[in-house]
C-alpha cells in the first residue's frame, strides 16, 4: 500500500502503479494518478511549508488551484527547478524529486519562525511606519534583511532547457470547465453541431464529481457518468477536449487565452514534447462552467497543518483513497461539510464532531450524519486550534459563550460555504452583482457574448445545473440539436455558508484570511481603522488576496470583515477586479517560440554567406545582420577599417548595399506624388538621372533621406536608409490612399527584389565594365548620379552612378537571387584592380570623410533640413510637401539653433566619443551649458588623423572657433570647421 | 498627526495595534476651497502636500472619482531615474530624484526608495552613439550615469545574459546608481496622510463632472457626482483622463490616452538586484521587496480608457525578459493590469497655466511619471500658488506645440523614457 | 487581441494585421503652407481623445494594405463600424453632442508606444 493513510477499498486510482518521490530528501511512495498533495498525505504528511511572513508551519488546505499553502520547489535536474509548484495540482510521476521552500534550515525547525514571535510588531502595513531611521540604513541593511526573509520559492538559476508551444485555434463554442456542467453543455452544443473545445484545468474531467459521491446521473454514479462523457465527446470529430489546461485570460471579443500543461506529469517526458503549450482560441460563445471554492473557516490559528478544507479531505478519501487523519473534525457553516464527515466514517475514520456555527442545521446530510453515530454541536464556534506542526486538537465553546470544551483532532475539515468563480466572468468585463441572500457575486450585465452555467453562476443542485448546462449548450451552437436529456437520479443538496470571522474570542488572535500571505482578520479591522475605506486600499494595505492564490479562498472573508468594520454593506465595499491570469502562468507557455533566434527575425542579405566564408563581422542593423568589416588574418577592427577606407580611394571596394530600402513609385502621377512627399523638385528630373531626396515628417523634422532614380518619366526608383523603409513605405501609402487618392501612382516595396552591389572606387569603371551589356559607361554617356537599365553577368540590373564615398562609384542593383552570383564575378574582376571588400564601418568613415549625414546618426528626429546644411535640396518653388508648414514654425526658424559642422581635434590623434558634448566653456562649474553634441567620429587614415561632425548651437557662425569637450579624464579642445574633411572640391567623383 | 516610528510600532503591538490614528480623513466635502486638484494620485496628493507645507495653502480639496492612488500611481512598475537628455528633462526629473532621496523622512512614511540602479542597455551601435549622448550630457549636468561593458553590467546583474551568440547581444549599458524603485502605494498614501495632516480635504468617490467658468472665463470652481464645488483655482492632474476633463473647460490637448499593461511574477528570493531596461527588446524589469519580479511592457497601438489591453502585448514582453534573462522562462505571471497613460506628442510632460485663467494642468507623463511624483508635485504647486512657473517647469508648456520647442526626449534618443 | 473588420477585405481579422493610425477625419488643409501656427498646431498636434466613441483610421498592413476608418467606442474597445478612407463620417445615434469637426484624415503622427515607467 503506497502510504498508511490509503484506504483499500477507497478511492479511484486502484490498480495503480506505485510512484517513488522525495520530499525534502526523503523518499515516499505514492501511486500513479495521485497529485503530489494526495501523495504526501497518503504518507500522513501534513506539514509541506511555511508562510510568507511568520514562517508559520502549514499544510495542505486544498486539492485544486486555489492552494495558498502547499507550493513546493520541483526539480527534475539542475535546470528544471520550479518553485512554487502548488502540491495540489502536480501530478505525480516514479522519480518526482520536491523540496519544501521559505525555511531554514529545515521545514519542522525554521529559525524564520521567530518572525511569529515578533509577530505583534509585524502589523499591517508596519513597514510603512518604520525603517526610516537612520536613512543610509534603509538601503545597505533593512531593505536586504526584508528582501531575503520575502520571496518564497527560488528562482531557477539556468537556462530553462525545455521548450513550449503555441497553438491559435477557432471554435464555435469554448466550454471552460470540464465538470458536470461543462461537460453537459459540451454535449449539448456538440450535438448541435457546433465546433467545441472542452477545457479544464485538472487531469480528469469530472470538476466536482471527484469528491461528490451522491450524484447519480444516467444511471450511473458521477464520476463514471462523467468519464463516460467525456469519452464521448472525445469521439467526436467537431469536439478537442483538453485536460490539464487552464483558461486564464478572457480578452476582448471572446479571446481567451489557455495554458495546458503537456508534460509536466510525466516521469520520463519526450524531449521533443513541449513542456506547456499556449492555446489562444477565439470563440463565437464561451459558456464558463468554472464551479465553486470553498472557504475556509476564520477563527484563531486555523492555519494550522490537518486543517483542510473539507470538500478536499472528501477528493482525498473518494478520489485517491487517502484519509487526511483518523480522527477528523468537521468545523462548517454549511450542509456540504457534513458529506465529508459521512464519507470519511464510512470509509471507517473516526468523526470526533461536527462543530456547526449555525444553531439548527437540517436537512438530509445532517440526519445522515446523525445516524451515522457523528455528534453533531450546532450553535457551537472553533475558538482555537492547538497543535503546532499538526492540530491536535480544536476548543469549542458555545457561540453565546459559555464552558469551552477540547477535542482531539488530528485533522479539522472547514467549510464556510461556497464561493462561485467569477474570475473569467469578471475578466471579460462583465459585472458581477451581489446577491445578499446567498451572500455571494453572481454574474450580473454581460460585456461579450459568453454565458455562466453551474455553481459559477450561482445555480444550487445538480439537477438545474444540468439543466441550465443544456440550454446554455445548444443556445451557443445556435441551432437545437438532438434533444439532449439527463436524468438525474440523486443529488447533494447544500445550503448555509457564512462570511468573514467565525465567532470567537476577541480580535486579538490570529485567525487567518490569506494563509501565504499571512492576512489575519484583525489587520483587516486595523486597515480600515487606519482610514482605507476603499477594498482596494484594504488589499494594498494588508497584500490580502495578493499571494500566488489571488484570494480565491480569502478575498470574500476579508471583503466581509471590511464591510462589517466599516457597517456598510458589502457591495458597497466594493471587489477588486479579478484580471489575468486565473491561476499563474509560465513565461515559457507564453513565450514559446519566441526564443533564441525565433525571438525576433533574422534577416540577411543575398551575398551574406559570401560575407561570412570571407571572415565579415557582422553587426546588428534592425533585424539585418549587415558586414561590419571584413578583418584579415592579424587585423583588429581598427586595422582593417584602416585598410578598407584605404584601398576603396586608392584602388576600389565593394559593399553589400542590399539593406538599403527600395520603393518602386509608378504612374502618371509619380513626379507629382514625388513632389508631394519630399522636399526637392522632381518634375523636371530627367529619366535616367537621379537625386538625392529628403523626406520631411509633417512637423519639418527630417524623416529619411535617400537617392532616387528617375528610370522613366512615370516610374521612379526609390532608395531609403535601411532602418527606415517600412516605415516611409508606410508613411508614403497613408498620404497616397487618405490625402492625396486623386494621384495615379502605385508604391511597390522592392527591398527584396534586388540586391544592391556598391562598387566604388578609382577603379570602379574598370571593374564591372566587362560584365555589363548594353549602357554606355563614359562620363559622358553616365555621368554622375545617373541610371541605367541594361545587363550584367547576363541578368538584368538598374545600374546607379552614385558615390557615398566621395570616390567615382556605382551601385549594381541586381534581381536578388543572382546577387551573391553577380557579387562574386565583380569580385573576381575588382581583384584584378587592387579592390577590397568593405562593410559598414569603412563605408561610415568614407561618407563622414565628405561630411555626407546618415540621417539617425547626424539627424535625430529633432534635425530639420536647415539645421544639416541641407537648405538646397529643398523646392524653393513648390507650395505643398509633407512638412512644407511644420518646418516654418517659430522655433524651427529661430537663430541659435544646433547646426552640423565638422570637428578636428586640436591633437589630430585623439578620436573624439560619439555622443560626447560640447561647451564653449570648459572651466564653468557644473552643470554645464552643453551647446551641442558629437554625432558622428572616426579615426581616418586617408585624412591621416581623426574627423567628426557635430550639431552644435548656431554652429556655421562658429567656423574656426575653438570649443571644448569635456571629458572624465580631461577636456579635449577642438575646432570648429567644414564638414567636408577630404577632396572638398570634389575632383575624385570623376577621378 | 502622530508621528511613525519603531517606538510607535512598539508601542501599538502591546495594545493590539488599536492606537492608530486615521492616516487621513474621509470628509465631506465644504463649498469651496482655495484649491481644488482633480485627481488624487500621486502627482495631485504630491501637489496639495507642497501646497500646504511651502506655500501655506491648507484650504485645498483633492478630488477623486476612485480611490486614491488608484490611477497609474498605483499601477506602473516604480522605475525611478533622472538620466534623462536634455536639460529640462533633466532638471525635472533630478529635482524629483533629489526629493525622493529623504522622501520617507520628509512625509515620516517609509516609501522605500530603494536606489538600487537602473541599468539601460545597449544592443547594437547606434544604442551605443545614443546611451552614450547620455552619460556626457548627464555628467556635464551634474547627474550620475555611467558606461558599462557587457561583463561589467554582468556583474551588476548577475542574471543577464550577455551572450555573443544571443540574437541582440548586449554590448554595453549604462548605469545610474541613484536610480531604483519605490513603493507606490506607500507614495500615494504618504502623501495623502502627510496632505491631510496639514488640513488638506482627499475626497474619494467625488467624480468631476464639469468645469464652471465666470463670464469672464475665469474658473469658479467644479461640478461633481456630490454636488458643485467652488475653487479659485483648479489645477487637473488626471493623467489617462485629462483630455475629458480639460474639455469640460473647453481647452483641447494635445494628448492620446493608450493603454499600458504591467505584471509581476509569483514571489522568488532575491535573484534580481536592480532595474534593467531595454529599450531595444522592449523590456523593463526589477524585482520588488516581496520578491516578485515586476515588468513593464508596452502600450496598445490604439487609445483607449479600458485599462485592458492584449494579451500580444504582454507576450512580446516576456520575449525579451526571457531572451535576456533566460533563467527565468519557468517563473509564472501572477498578475497583469493595465492603466491608461496620457501621451504628449513629444513625449514630455505638460506642467504649466493654461489659456483659462485659474486653471492649471500636469499631464502627459506618458508612461514614465511615478518617478516624477515627487517634482512634479513640488513645481506644480509653486505653478498653482504664484500662478507663474517654477522655473524648472517652465519649458512644460501647453504652447511649445505652437512654437515647435518640444522637448522630444524619445525622437532625440530613441529610448523610451 | 481586437478583432477588426476591414472594409476592403470584408472579413474580421486579428488586431496583428493591422496598424492604428490615429484620429480620423482631421483635414490637411489644401494650403497647408498658408495656415497659421495655431492652425497647425491644432492640425498636428491637438487630439480629441474620447473617452467613448472614437474616429480612427486603421491601416490592414498586413492583409489588402489599406487605410480605412473606424468607429469604435475607447471604454469597451468594442467596434460600432468600419468604414473605406473617403466615405463621410457616419453619425451614430449614441454619438455625444459635442466631438471634433469633421475630418478626413490624421497626419502621419510617429509616436513612441514604448513603456517604461
Amino acid at each position: 500500500m503506497a502510504g498508511t493513510y490509503r484506504i483499500g477499498n477507497a478511492g479511484r486510482l486502484t490498480p495503480a502503479r506505485t510512484a517513488r518521490f522525495t520530499f525534502d530528501g526523503k523518499h515516499y511512495t505514492g501511486l500513479e494518478g495521485d497529485t503530489l498533495a494526495s501523495a504526501l498525505l497518503a504518507n500522513g504528511i501534513h506539514l509541506v511549508g511555511r508562510s510568507f511572513k511568520y514562517h508559520r508551519p502549514r499544510g495542505i488546505l486544498s486539492a485544486g488551484a486555489e492552494e495558498p499553502n502547499a507550493l513546493v520547489s520541483v526539480e527534475r535536474d539542475a535546470a528544471r527547478r520550479t518553485p512554487n509548484v502548488r502540491a495540489t495540482v502536480q501530478e505525480l510521476y516514479d522519480g518526482l524529486a520536491a523540496n519544501s521552500q521559505n525555511r531554514w534550515p529545515s521545514l519542522a525547525f525554521d529559525v524564520g519562525a521567530v518572525n511569529d514571535l515578533a509577530s505583534p510588531f509585524f502589523s499591517a502595513g508596519f513597514y510603512y511606519k518604520t525603517f526610516m531611521w537612520p536613512k543610509s540604513a534603509w538601503k545597505s541593511f533593512y531593505e536586504p534583511n526584508i528582501r531575503s526573509a520575502a520571496g518564497l520559492g527560488v528562482s531557477p538559476d539556468q537556462p530553462d532547457p525545455d521548450h513550449y508551444s503555441s497553438r491559435f485555434a477557432h471554435c464555435d463554442v469554448l466550454v471552460v470547465g470540464g465538470g458536470a456542467a461543462g461537460l453537459t453543455a459540451a454535449v449539448a452544443a456538440a450535438q448541435a453541431g457546433a465546433s467545441v473545445i472542452l477545457c479544464d484545468e485538472q487531469a480528469e474531467f469530472g470538476g466536482a464529481l471527484h469528491f461528490e459521491k451522491g450524484a447519480q446521473i444516467d444511471g450511473q454514479d458521477g464520476w463514471s457518468w462523467a468519464q463516460a462523457t467525456a469519452a464521448k465527446l472525445a469521439a467526436m470529430p467537431n469536439v478537442r477536449l483538453l485536460p490539464r489546461t487552464t483558461a486564464f485570460g478572457y480578452y476582448a471579443q471572446n479571446f481567451v487565452a489557455l495554458t495546458e500543461r503537456a508534460t509536466d506529469h510525466l516521469a520520463s517526458p519526450d524531449r521533443t514534447a513541449p513542456r506547456e503549450r499556449l492555446w489562444q482560441v477565439r470563440a463565437k460563445r464561451v459558456v464558463i462552467a468554472t464551479g465553486a471554492i470553498e472557504r475556509h473557516m476564520v477563527f484563531a490559528d486555523n492555519d494550522r497543518p490537518g486543517i483542510m478544507l473539507a470538500s478536499a479531505a472528501r477528493t482525498y478519501l473518494n478520489h485517491y483513497g487517502v484519509a487526511v487523519g483518523r480522527n477528523v473534525a468537521v468545523y462548517t457553516a454549511n450542509d456540504s461539510a457534513y458529506f465529508a464527515a459521512i464519507d470519511l466514517k464510512k470509509a471507517g475514520v473516526n468523526v470526533a464532531a461536527i462543530i456547526d456555527v449555525r444553531d439548527a442545521p437540517s436537512g438530509a446530510a445532517v440526519d445522515e450524519a446523525r445516524s451515522l453515530g457523528i455528534e453533531i454541536l450546532p450553535g457551537r464556534a472553533v475558538v482555537k486550534a492547538n497543535g503546532k506542526l499538526r492540530v491536535s486538537s480544536v476548543m469549542v465553546e458555545p457561540k453565546t459563550g459559555g464552558a469551552s470544551r477540547t477535542i482531539e483532532c488530528d485533522a479539522l475539515l472547514v467549510s464556510a460555504g461556497w464561493t462561485p468563480s467569477v474570475h473569467l466572468f469578471s475578466q471579460s468585463r462583465g459585472k458581477v452583482a451581489f446577491d445578499a441572500d446567498t451572500q455571494r457575486f453572481l454574474p450580473g450585465t454581460y460585456a461579450q457574448d459568453c454565458v455562466s452555467v453551474g455553481a459559477c453562476a450561482g445555480t444550487d443542485g445538480l439537477e438545474a445545473t444540468i439543466a441550465e448546462a443544456i440550454q446554455a449548450g445548444s443556445d451557443a451552437a445556435g441551432k437545437p440539436g438532438k434533444t439532449l436529456k439527463i436524468t438525474i437520479k440523486a443529488q447533494e443538496g447544500w445550503t448555509g455558508g457564512m462570511l468573514g470571522a467565525a465567532p470567537g474570542p476577541g480580535t486579538t488572535v490570529k485567525a487567518f484570511i490569506d494563509f501565504q500571505n499571512d492576512v489575519t482578520a484583525k489587520d483587516i479591522r486595523q486597515a480600515v481603522h487606519e482610514g482605507m475605506r476603499s477594498i482596494e486600499h484594504v488589499k494594498r494595505f494588508t497584500t490580502n488576496g495578493m499571494a500566488t492564490d489571488q484570494g480565491k479562498t480569502s478575498n470574500m472573508h476579508g471583503l466581509a470583515i471590511a464591510a462589517e468594520t466599516l457597517s456598510k454593506p458589502i457591495p458597497q465595499v466594493g471587489l477588486t477586479t479579478f484580471r489575468a491570469p486565473y491561476t499563474p502562468v509560465t513565461f515559457g507557455a507564453i513565450v514559446n517560440h519566441a526564443r533564441g533566434n525565433l525571438f525576433d527575425p533574422t534577416r540577411k542579405t543575398p551575398i551574406h554567406p559570401w560575407a561570412e566564408a570571407h571572415g565579415a563581422v557582422f553587426e546588428d542593423v534592425g533585424q539585418w545582420k549587415r558586414a561590419w568589416y571584413f578583418p584579415e588574418a592579424g587585423e583588429d577592427m581598427h586595422k582593417a577599417v584602416d585598410r578598407e577606407c584605404v584601398t576603396v580611394r586608392k584602388a576600389a571596394g565593394m559593399f553589400d548595399a542590399s539593406t538599403l530600402g527600395k520603393i518602386e513609385v509608378v504612374g502618371p502621377d509619380a513626379a507629382k506624388f514625388m513632389e508631394l512627399l519630399y522636399t526637392n523638385p522632381w518634375e523636371k528630373l530627367e529619366p535616367g538621372r537621379c537625386r538625392y531626396g529628403i523626406m520631411l515628417r509633417e512637423d519639418g523634422f527630417i524623416y529619411d533621406d535617400g537617392v532616387v532614380g528617375r528610370l522613366a518619366p512615370d516610374r521612379f526608383h526609390v532608395t531609403t536608409t535601411t532602418g527606415g523603409a517600412p516605415r516611409v513605405m508606410n508613411h508614403m501609402e497613408d498620404y497616397l490612399q487618405t490625402e492625396f487618392p486623386h494621384l495615379n501612382v502605385w508604391l511597390t516595396s522592392i527591398t527584396e527584389q534586388w540586391a544592391v552591389i556598391a562598387v566604388q572606387g578609382p577603379n570602379s569603371r574598370d571593374i564591372i565594365a566587362p560584365l555589363l551589356e548594353g549602357i554606355d559607361l563614359s562620363d559622358e554617356g553616365m555621368p554622375h548620379m545617373s541610371v541605367r537599365e541594361g545587363k550584367i553577368c547576363g541578368v538584368p540590373t538598374r545600374l546607379f552612378r552614385m558615390s557615398f564615398t566621395g570616390d567615382r562609384g556605382f551601385e549594381v542593383n541586381v534581381p536578388a537571387d543572382y546577387g551573391q552570383s553577380v557579387w562574386e564575378a565583380l569580385w573576381a574582376e575588382g581583384r584584378k584592380y587592387g579592390a577590397c571588400a568593405y562593410g559598414t564601418e569603412a563605408m561610415h568613415v568614407l561618407r563622414a570623410e565628405k561630411g555626407y549625414i546618415i540621417v539617425g546618426q547626424d539627424t535625430d528626429g529633432t534635425v530639420t533640413c536647415n539645421d544639416a546644411g541641407l537648405d538646397w535640396a529643398i523646392g524653393k518653388k513648390k507650395t505643398d510637401f509633407v512638412g512644407i508648414r511644420g518646418m516654418k514654425r517659430p522655433d524651427l526658424v529661430a537663430p541659435g539653433r544646433k547646426q552640423l559642422v565638422g570637428l578636428l581635434t586640436k591633437d589630430p590623434k585623439i578620436v573624439l566619443e560619439e555622443g560626447a558634448q560640447i561647451v564653449a566653456d570648459a572651466n564653468q562649474p557644473v552643470p554645464m551649458k552643453m551647446i551641442g553634441h558629437v554625432t558622428s567620429s572616426y579615426w581616418s587614415e586617408n585624412c591621416g588623423r581623426s574627423i567628426a561632425l557635430a550639431l552644435v548651437a548656431g554652429g556655421r557662425d562658429r567656423m574656426g572657433q575653438t570649443l571644448f569637450v569635456p571629458m572624465p579624464k580631461g577636456v579635449i579642445e577642438v575646432e570648429i570647421g567644414s564638414t567636408v574633411f577630404f577632396d572638398e572640391k570634389g575632383e575624385r567623383l570623376n577621378g | 498627526m502622530r508621528k511613525y516610528s519603531a517606538f510607535a510600532i512598539a508601542r501599538e503591538a502591546m495594545r493590539g495595534h488599536k492606537g492608530w490614528e486615521q492616516q487621513w480623513r474621509s470628509p465631506e466635502p465644504k463649498a469651496s476651497y482655495d484649491v481644488i486638484i482633480v485627481g488624487a494620485g500621486g502627482h495631485g496628493l504630491a501637489t496639495a502636500y507642497y501646497l500646504a507645507k511651502e506655500h501655506g495653502i491648507t484650504n485645498v480639496a483633492v478630488l477623486d472619482k476612485g480611490w486614491l492612488g488608484g490611477g497609474n500611481t498605483g499601477r506602473n512598475t516604480t522605475i525611478i531615474r533622472s538620466n534623462y537628455l536634455y536639460d529640462e528633462s533633466a532638471g525635472i526629473y533630478d529635482h524629483a530624484l533629489k526629493l525622493w532621496d529623504g522622501l520617507s523622512q520628509d512625509l515620516n512614511y517609509n516609501v522605500m526608495y530603494s536606489p538600487r540602479g537602473v541599468m539601460m542597455l545597449a544592443h547594437n551601435v547606434h544604442d551605443v552613439q545614443v546611451l552614450k549622448r547620455h552619460v556626457h550630457a548627464n555628467r556635464l549636468n551634474g547627474i550620475d550615469n555611467e558606461w558599462l561593458t557587457p561583463e561589467e553590467a554582468k556583474e551588476f546583474c548577475p542574471p543577464l545574459n550577455i551572450s555573443r551568440n544571443a540574437r541582440y547581444p548586449v554590448v554595453g549599458a549604462t548605469l545610474q546608481r541613484r536610480g531604483g524603485t519605490a513603493r507606490h502605494d506607500a507614495v500615494a498614501w504618504g502623501y495623502a496622510r502627510g496632505a491631510d495632516a496639514r488640513g488638506v480635504d482627499i475626497i474619494q468617490n467625488c467624480e468631476v463632472t464639469g468645469i464652471r467658468r465666470s463670464p469672464e472665463g475665469h474658473v469658479l470652481g467644479v461640478e461633481t457626482s456630490r454636488g458643485f464645488i467652488g475653487a479659485k483655482k483648479v489645477g487637473v492632474v488626471a493623467a489617462g483622463h485629462t483630455s475629458v476633463l480639460m474639455e469640460m473647460a473647453g481647452v483641447r490637448m494635445p494628448l492620446e490616452s493608450y493603454p499600458l499593461q504591467a505584471l509581476v511574477s509569483e514571489p522568488i528570493k532575491p535573484i534580481f538586484p536592480c532595474v534593467v531596461m531595454s529599450n531595444t527588446v522592449h523590456a523593463y524589469i526589477s524585482q520588488s521587496d516581496k520578491g516578485e519580479l515586476v515588468i513593464g511592457a508596452g502600450t496598445d497601438q490604439y487609445t483607449s480608457y479600458s485599462q485592458t489591453g492584449g494579451l500580444h502585448i504582454i507576450n512580446h514582453t516576456l520575449d525579451a525578459i526571457c531572451e535576456m534573462f533566460p533563467i527565468f522562462t519557468r517563473m509564472k505571471m501572477l498578475r497583469s493590469w493595465g492603466g491608461i497613460v496620457d501621451v504628449t506628442p513629444d513625449r514630455s510632460p505638460i506642467l504649466a497655466k493654461t489659456p483659462v485663467k485659474g486653471l492649471y494642468v500636469n499631464c502627459g507623463w506618458g508612461t514614465g511619471g511615478f518617478k516624477a511624483t515627487p517634482g512634479s508635485g513640488n513645481v506644480f504647486a509653486h505653478t498653482i500658488a504664484r500662478d507663474e512657473p517654477h522655473p524648472i517647469n517652465a519649458p512644460f508648456t501647453l504652447e511649445r506645440f505652437r512654437t515647435g520647442r518640444l522637448i522630444d526626449e524619445a525622437a532625440a534618443a530613441a529610448v523610451a523614457h | 487581441m481586437l478583432l477588426i473588420r476591414c472594409p476592403y477585405c470584408e472579413e474580421e481579422l486579428p488586431e496583428l494585421e493591422f496598424r492604428n493610425a490615429g484620429e480620423a477625419h482631421v483635414v490637411r488643409s489644401s494650403h497647408l503652407a498658408d495656415v497659421s501656427d495655431q492652425d497647425f498646431e491644432e492640425f498636428f498636434f491637438i487630439r480629441t481623445n474620447p473617452k467613448g466613441i472614437i474616429y480612427e483610421r486603421w491601416r490592414h498592413i498586413h492583409g489588402c494594405a489599406r487605410f480605412f476608418n473606424a468607429v469604435r467606442d475607447t471604454v469597451s474597445d468594442k467596434f460600432l463600424m468600419t468604414y473605406k478612407a473617403g466615405e463621410p463620417k457616419p453619425l451614430l445615434v449614441s454619438e455625444p453632442a459635442k466631438t471634433a469637426p469633421a475630418k478626413p484624415k490624421a497626419a502621419a503622427k510617429p509616436r513612441s508606444r514604448k513603456g517604461d515607467a
